[in-house]
């Protein structure tokens, strides 16, 4: 039986009698072949999850150590320091005179970070140059009046617990953007499970069509 | 969508041509306010930014009945025809770059989806949009004078008036934290409007009668019965469009008492001028 399909395969053409000849090889190289496949996926996937986010993003440290959860023990709510303004605008991450509030005089506790604090910032007079996690690019205008006044939205849907926080996570920014990378978020792939793992367009845009049944127009968030 | 146009703005000018002078603080104005760009070399103005711009017209008559009128051209804001929102521009935009909005009327233009192909700017008929040939360059120190609130272009892309948006969008800011609805008509004023020494143009929301634009414009709110893409025709005879009958319906209007100013508005084949000239807004419809 074997015989005759060789004899015919070898008789047949040249074309099939070369590739006769090589099957014996082929197997063993198709062996191979696959090894070599899933060692380079393996090399490709890991290098991709693991070494690309740091060659993609640089690492630079908060220029010292805030303990949120502390803060909102003594001083209450988000908004006792990140507050509107009654012209609407938002102050963000506050300002040196917000902190002087209470850190006017004598240190509050024993901390290292409020002795770099005292030392750096509030004898010299200078604000602390903080990293913002959270700052998007230029072409977003972004209104916190509108979400948390009139939508009235938690701070916590999309800026995550960090009120629970007790030290400050690297800033890790976007080589290539330059942009922070709570924007794309943690999660190389894109993926997310809470609210607040991504900062994206197309997370505003999903919230919004969810909420107010309309994407709304580029100038809503664009200027 | 049909509810949220009930109550939605439609923000618009008038523009007096018989008080313009000429003087151009519209356009200084807006180039400030705006953070627009210029070029080391500003002489060649074929390729000069300008979302305001002031254009000299002419009667065309020798001494001693010379008259010369300025007329000034932000983005028009067209709504298209009928009024539906697809207007020149956002019609042919392939990167959707370019929207109407239906809540305020105004045409946007999102500086980080245009990829410059330049569409727009040949479909405008009123040279309201810009391209930008290179990158910005401030002189040293400038960037501090620069506006937060309006993001700065890049090279490749077109841009263009924007009815100061983001005067809107810190007004409806104040607005939320003081608990209102609505904006008040002095809250949102743009850039050229407020800069105007001669207080020729106004400034508002073209949908609410209590507005003093409303009050001057009387846009009819029907189409025109002579061509039916054309709404918010001016119910008063001194009041213009540019190239109205194109059905592009802009929402900056022009004002003036004299009749050679209000037909180099558009342009008449003999005659057609004196047929239509008394053809305002119907009032009848009233």
């Amino acid at each position: 039986m074997s015989e005759i399909e060789n004899k015919t395969e070898n008789g047949s053409t040249e074309s099939a009698g070369e590739r006769t000849a090589g099957d014996t090889k082929d197997d063993k190289g198709l062996g191979l072949g696959v090894i070599f496949f899933i060692v380079a996926f393996v090399v490709c996937f890991l290098s991709g999850t693991l070494l690309f986010p740091k060659l993609l993003y640089s690492k630079r440290e908060q220029p010292f150590n805030f303990d949120h959860k502390l803060h909102v023990g003594e001083a209450g709510d988000c908004d006792s320091c990140h507050y509107l303004r009654e012209d609407g605008s938002f102050v963000g991450i506050p300002k040196l005179a917000t902190c002087l509030d209470c850190h006017s005089e004598e240190p509050m506790g024993e901390t290292e970070d409020e002795a770099i604090f005292a030392e750096e910032y509030v004898s010299k007079e200078k604000e602390v140059p903080w990293f913002i996690y959270s700052r998007q690019p230029d072409c977003v205008f972004f209104s916190h009046a509108a979400h948390t006044q009139s939508g009235g939205m938690d701070c916590v849907t999309c800026h995550g617990p960090i009120g629970e926080s007790t030290s400050s996570k690297p800033y890790q920014e976007n080589r290539i953007t330059g942009y922070s990378r709570d924007i794309w978020g943690e999660n190389i792939w894109g993926f997310k499970k809470n609210s607040w793992d991504r900062m994206k367009m197309d997370d505003c845009a999903e919230c919004h069509k969810q909420e107010t049944g309309h994407q709304g127009y580029c100038f809503q968030c664009h200027k | 969508m049909k509810q949220e146009n009930n109550k939605a703005h439609k923000f618009g000018m008038v523009i007096d041509l018989d008080k313009c002078t000429g003087c151009g603080s519209c356009m200084v104005s807006c180039m400030s306010e705006n953070n627009v760009p210029f070029k080391e070399d500003e002489s060649n103005k074929k390729d000069s930014i300008t979302w305001m711009r002031v254009y000299k017209i002419t009667n065309g008559k020798s001494f001693p009945d010379t008259e010369i009128v300025y007329l000034p051209r932000p983005c028009q804001h067209c709504g298209g025809k009928g009024d539906h929102g697809h207007s020149p521009c956002v019609s042919v935009c392939p990167a959707t770059a370019t929207d109407y909005g239906y809540d305020t009327g105004i045409v946007s233009q999102i500086y980080t989806r245009c990829f410059g192909c330049r569409y727009c700017m040949g479909a405008c008929p009123y040279h309201a949009r810009y391209f930008n040939w290179w990158d910005p360059k401030w002189p040293e120190g400038m960037e501090n004078y620069l506006s937060p609130n309006v993001s700065p272009r890049m090279r490749g892309v077109v841009e263009k008036c924007s009815f100061c948006y983001h005067r809107y969008q810190a007004a409806r800011d104040k607005a939320y934290v003081d608990g209102r609805d609505d904006i008040e008509e002095q809250e949102y004023q743009t850039a050229c409007t407020t800069a105007c020494p001669a207080g020729a143009i106004v400034f508002g929301d073209l949908n609410n009668p209590a507005h003093a634009v409303h009050q001057i414009v009387k846009p009819d709110p029907h189409p025109d019965p002579r061509n039916k893409h054309i709404v918010g025709k001016s119910r008063n005879p001194n009041v213009f469009r540019l190239l109205e009958r194109l059905g592009t319906n802009p929402k900056v209007y022009y004002l003036s008492e004299r009749e050679w100013v209000r037909k180099a508005g558009d342009n008449y084949l003999e005659g057609e001028w004196d047929e239509i000239k008394n053809h305002h807004g119907s009032s009848s419809h009233d």
